[in-house]
């Protein structure tokens, strides 16, 4: 059986292979979504703020690719991506949202702080449109284009360098 | 000042490390035996050097010396003094130190009391020690000084995890180390067998005792840390397959194997190399370990700060020391010459029996462990959790324990079945009887069937060896062997039953509410808000009754800490006989109702009874297998000497 | 009465502490279904689902918020009639094989089940190798 050591030690050097591979790949921190590509699921969330109407999924398949941004008013980076979800607002970019886990009066206020670059804004208290899209976390930022479909996912806060990014998604969903 | 000593002896003690190696690897050749009568020497500085810089590292962490870097980052002056010390080793840097000081520790004793083996195979198997010494001392002094210093003494210190503050935990660390790197020594140990050609009775014998050790200590830290999870986690969960947990559970398996291999080569010259290489697989367990938990490949709650600098050191260490030590084995494996025959039904053959289950689940837990690694180089996530470690491992688990209850009773090298058909059959009436009594009485999973059928046959089988024997008389290490397998048995069985029998109820309760889980009827009888140390606290006041009888007071709390701030809970248990009542209080609920979790968990606690009994078996041999060496270094002194008087 | 103002200054200390959420648990997060059989179909699902925002634990095991909302999505359908499987195969379409520590048989994960036999049957070699031959 002298054959065997030699597979073993094959076998060890190969894991220290894989060892060595895996140091040196960034560490995965986000859980992706799944559902890129599907159609988005069923859903009608009431509004949280007067001045703007409650979210659903046929809002989401009525011709026009738009931006699905998941937050919260206790979000810190929330608050950080906010000029730049400004900056999509102005480029033409048609941004909606869900209130994730959150209080009329406190997105009120984010509001008021940050500015409000969205057409509606959905109430979603117990995460259960958060969980149906495949989004672990908050701020997430989805592409969806005219017929419902999810096409792309930006997972944290939107950084500069990430508004081109998004724009061009967008372009490519409404092609 | 203590803190550069500490440094100081740290550095002394690395060259000393080298001095061993080098003077053992050239002292091990022809003329060379000057240099060799170095190597047990410079193994005992190395360790009192240890010793000192282990000490200054627990002293500048007693006194709060917020100049040193690791002092600031760990811990806080209004820390209680026991986690202050707790505070050294909690962290990388004190635990590679920790490491290093058990290593140079192992090093010097078996320099200063081993004389049995040949001294060559003493000089190789020190050397070797040194070598993989070297590593660890070369990781610590050029990545992680634990006697760093700041450039100016911080204000005040970043506090411990407030996790961490309690006994249980705090001691968790160094009994797993203690086992860890008491594994070293038999690494070096089969090494040194390897590299001088000794493998022998005589070689088992001497490591067989460091081995106990290393293994009751793993024992130990394992049932304590599973104990600890269990009751600060708050959810009443005691093994998730976790990898750290697998880290921990991977070098037990494996020194499992090797203690029982290396009974085998001491009593009976069998399985040569079945011990050679368990001698490396369950140092090498250890270091993969230590590699997994810090270098942040894998996801997990134990996971120590991630740093993937540290894990390429490591992982250059265990290329070297692993792949150095496999590569030895496969080289010199084949002249290590076939030892005794034995039959099929013999003693030998059961344990090779037990050393080949043993393997295969801890390739098992090793390839559940590693495989979401490996997917997650081609891309894609898997977890890998109980679901595939419960079946799966039971797969080879419940067929060993059926070699486990009868092995003891059979004899070594050639046994009939017809002098066990009785015990086997009284050990299988047992089991059937247990079997249809739970099957049809209780209806529960196959899993938990299976494992409380086997723990009632293994419970009866691990006692059958002392029939017919004088029980006054008997030697410590077969009592040893009966507690420890009836450890087992009563393990298992905890495990069994509280996978099959436990009842959980979660309720919104107010305050004047009574709510039932089993047995218990469960008032809350107030909320209140405490205050300790560093913490405060909402306090419920439960009063529990057990089936209608006297009322007793649990108080569970739900527990903010501030520095640094953090939210845990603190379950309060109350103990039967048959189970333990958990129960735990979580938020305010509204309508001024508190959610109340509560867990009738039946026989939980055998499981860590269980796993001490396994230990203090494990124990008792050790004394045994002691005082028996004892008694006949003492018995050859007294012939030697009555001899030398004889001549004069 | 001075426990109260103990208790304002404790929720006071704690708001800081927590960068979450200030609406009250999913109903179901912390609720069982009244049907204990059907709770018991729950709990064994609920403890093979990741809770994806912790570092290693079942959503049985876990305080946060997603864990909770993720309890009550589990208890509600299984409330309802659904499969135990089917749930996590509503999990799993969401967030890939990731979220299930039950791991199923794929082109990726085959090996984790081919393995186990191939040991179950290097076992049963090296066995009759060793016992057999020496008589």
């Amino acid at each position: 059986m002298t054959w065997f050591r030699w597979v073993l030690l094959a076998l060890v050097a190969g894991l220290f292979g894989l060892f060595a591979y895996m140091l040196s790949q960034p560490k995965e921190e986000f859980v992706e979504s799944a559902m890129i590509g599907e159609a988005i699921p069923a859903f009608d969330l009431p509004p949280i703020v007067p001045d703007r109407p409650g979210l659903s999924s046929a809002d989401l398949a009525d011709g026009q690719p738009k931006l699905l941004n998941v937050f919260a008013s206790w979000c810190v980076p929330c608050a950080a991506e906010a000029p730049n979800l400004a900056r999509l607002e102005a480029s033409g970019a048609n941004i909606v949202a869900v209130a994730i886990r959150d209080r009329p009066e406190d997105v009120a206020q984010f509001l008021e702080a940050y500015g409000n670059p969205f057409s509606r804004i959905g109430r979603d208290d117990i995460s259960a449109v958060q969980l149906s899209l495949g989004s672990s976390g908050v701020p997430e930022t989805f592409v969806i284009d005219g017929r419902g479909v999810i096409r792309y996912q930006h997972i944290g806060d939107i950084r500069d360098s990430d508004v081109s990014v998004l724009l061009a998604e967008l372009r490519e969903a409404g092609a | 000042m203590i803190a550069e000593l500490g440094l100081a002896a740290l550095w002394l003690a690395a060259a000393l490390a080298g001095l061993q190696l080098l003077a053992g690897a050239v002292g091990m050749r022809e003329g060379g035996a000057a240099l060799a009568a170095l190597v047990r020497p410079a193994a005992i500085v190395q360790a009192l050097l240890c010793a000192i810089a282990f000490g200054a590292l627990l002293l500048v962490f007693a006194r709060t010396d917020l100049s040193v870097a690791l002092v600031a980052k760990n811990s806080h002056s209004a820390k209680p003094f026991i986690f202050k010390l707790a505070g050294a080793w909690g962290n990388h840097e004190g635990s590679m130190l920790l490491w290093v000081s058990v290593m140079a520790l192992a090093g010097g004793l078996i320099a200063f009391l081993e004389r049995r083996l040949p001294e060559r195979t003493m000089i190789a198997t020190l050397a070797a020690q040194a070598f993989v010494g070297l590593g660890f001392y070369a990781f610590l002094l050029i990545s992680s000084n634990p006697f760093e210093r700041l450039p100016e003494p911080a204000a005040e210190g970043m506090g411990l995890n407030p996790l961490l503050q309690d006994l249980g935990l705090a001691f968790h660390p160094p009994t797993l180390y203690f086992g860890y790197v008491g594994l070293s020594v038999a690494f070096s140990f089969a090494v040194g067998a390897l590299l001088t050609r000794q493998v022998t009775p005589e070689f088992a014998k001497v490591m067989r005792p460091w081995i106990l050790g290393a293994w009751i200590f793993l024992t130990l830290g394992i049932t304590a840390g599973s104990y600890w999870a269990y009751y600060e986690l708050g959810w009443g969960g005691w093994w998730f397959w976790d990898p750290v947990e697998n880290a921990s559970l991977m070098p037990w398996l494996a020194a499992t194997a090797l203690l029982h291999s290396a009974s085998v080569l001491a009593s009976r010259d069998a399985l040569r190399a079945w011990t050679i290489m368990l001698g490396v697989v369950a140092f090498s367990m250890s270091m993969i370990g230590t590699f997994l938990v810090r270098s942040g490949i894998l996801t997990s709650v134990h996971a120590f700060a991630v740093d993937p600098e540290r894990g390429t050191f490591i992982l250059v260490l265990l290329a070297l020391y692993i792949g150095g030590a496999l590569l030895l084995f496969a080289l010199r494996a084949s002249t290590i010459a076939e030892g005794e025959r034995f039959s099929v039904l013999s003693r030998e053959g059961a344990l090779v029996v037990n050393n080949v289950a043993l393997s295969a689940i801890l390739g098992i837990v090793l390839l559940g462990t590693l495989y979401p690694l490996l997917t997650e180089a081609f891309g894609v996530r898997v977890s890998v959790g109980p679901p595939y470690f419960n079946p799966v491992g039971a797969i080879f688990f419940l067929p060993m324990l059926v070699v486990l209850a009868v092995g003891p009773l059979l004899r070594w090298r050639r046994d009939s079945f017809q002098r066990i058909t009785a015990p086997v059959v009284a050990i299988a009436v047992v089991a059937l009887a247990v079997l249809a009594g739970v099957y049809f009485f209780a209806g529960i999973g196959l899993l938990p069937l299976l494992g409380m059928t086997l723990a009632a046959a293994v419970a009866v089988a691990s006692v059958l060896p002392l029939r017919g024997r004088s029980l006054r008389r008997l030697p410590l290490p077969v009592w040893g062997m009966v507690i420890a397998h009836f450890g087992v048995a009563v393990a298992l069985f905890g495990m069994a039953a509280d996978s099959a029998f436990t009842r959980e109820r979660l309720v919104a309760a107010r305050v004047g509410d009574t709510a039932e889980v089993g047995p218990w009827a469960i008032t809350l009888a107030a909320v209140d808000p405490v205050a300790g140390p560093n913490w405060t606290a909402l306090e419920a006041r439960l009063l529990a009754s057990y089936d209608g009888g006297a009322v007793t007071e649990l108080a569970p709390q739900a527990r903010s800490f501030w520095t640094p701030p953090m939210e845990t809970s603190e379950s309060a248990l109350r103990t039967r006989w048959n189970g333990q009542l958990y129960t735990v209080v979580g938020g305010e609920a509204e309508g001024g109702r508190w959610q109340l979790r509560l867990w009738w968990k039946p026989f939980v606690t055998w499981i860590w009874y269980g796993g001490v009994l396994i230990a203090l078996g494990g124990f008792l041999a050790l004394i045994g297998r002691l005082s028996g060496d004892l008694r006949r270094r003492s018995a050859q002194a007294q012939i030697a000497l009555r001899r030398g008087t004889a001549l004069a | 009465m001075s426990w109260r103002l103990l208790l304002a200054l404790l929720m006071a200390l704690a708001a800081p502490a927590a960068a979450q959420d200030l609406l009250p648990p999913a109903p179901y997060a912390y609720r069982q279904i009244e049907d204990p059989a059907l709770e018991a179909k729950a709990q064994a699902l609920m403890e093979t689902l990741r809770c994806l925002k912790c570092q290693s634990q079942s959503i049985a095991d876990s305080d946060a918020p997603m864990a909770g909302d993720m309890r009550h999505q589990v208890r509600t359908r299984i409330a309802a009639g659904e499969d135990p499987e089917a749930v996590r195969a509503w999990l799993v379409e969401r967030y890939g094989d990731y979220v299930s520590y039950k791991p199923a048989v794929s082109a990726t994960t085959w090996p984790l089940f081919a393995i186990p036999l191939l040991l179950l049957l290097a076992v049963g070699l090296i066995l009759r190798r060793r016992l057999g031959r020496a008589r």
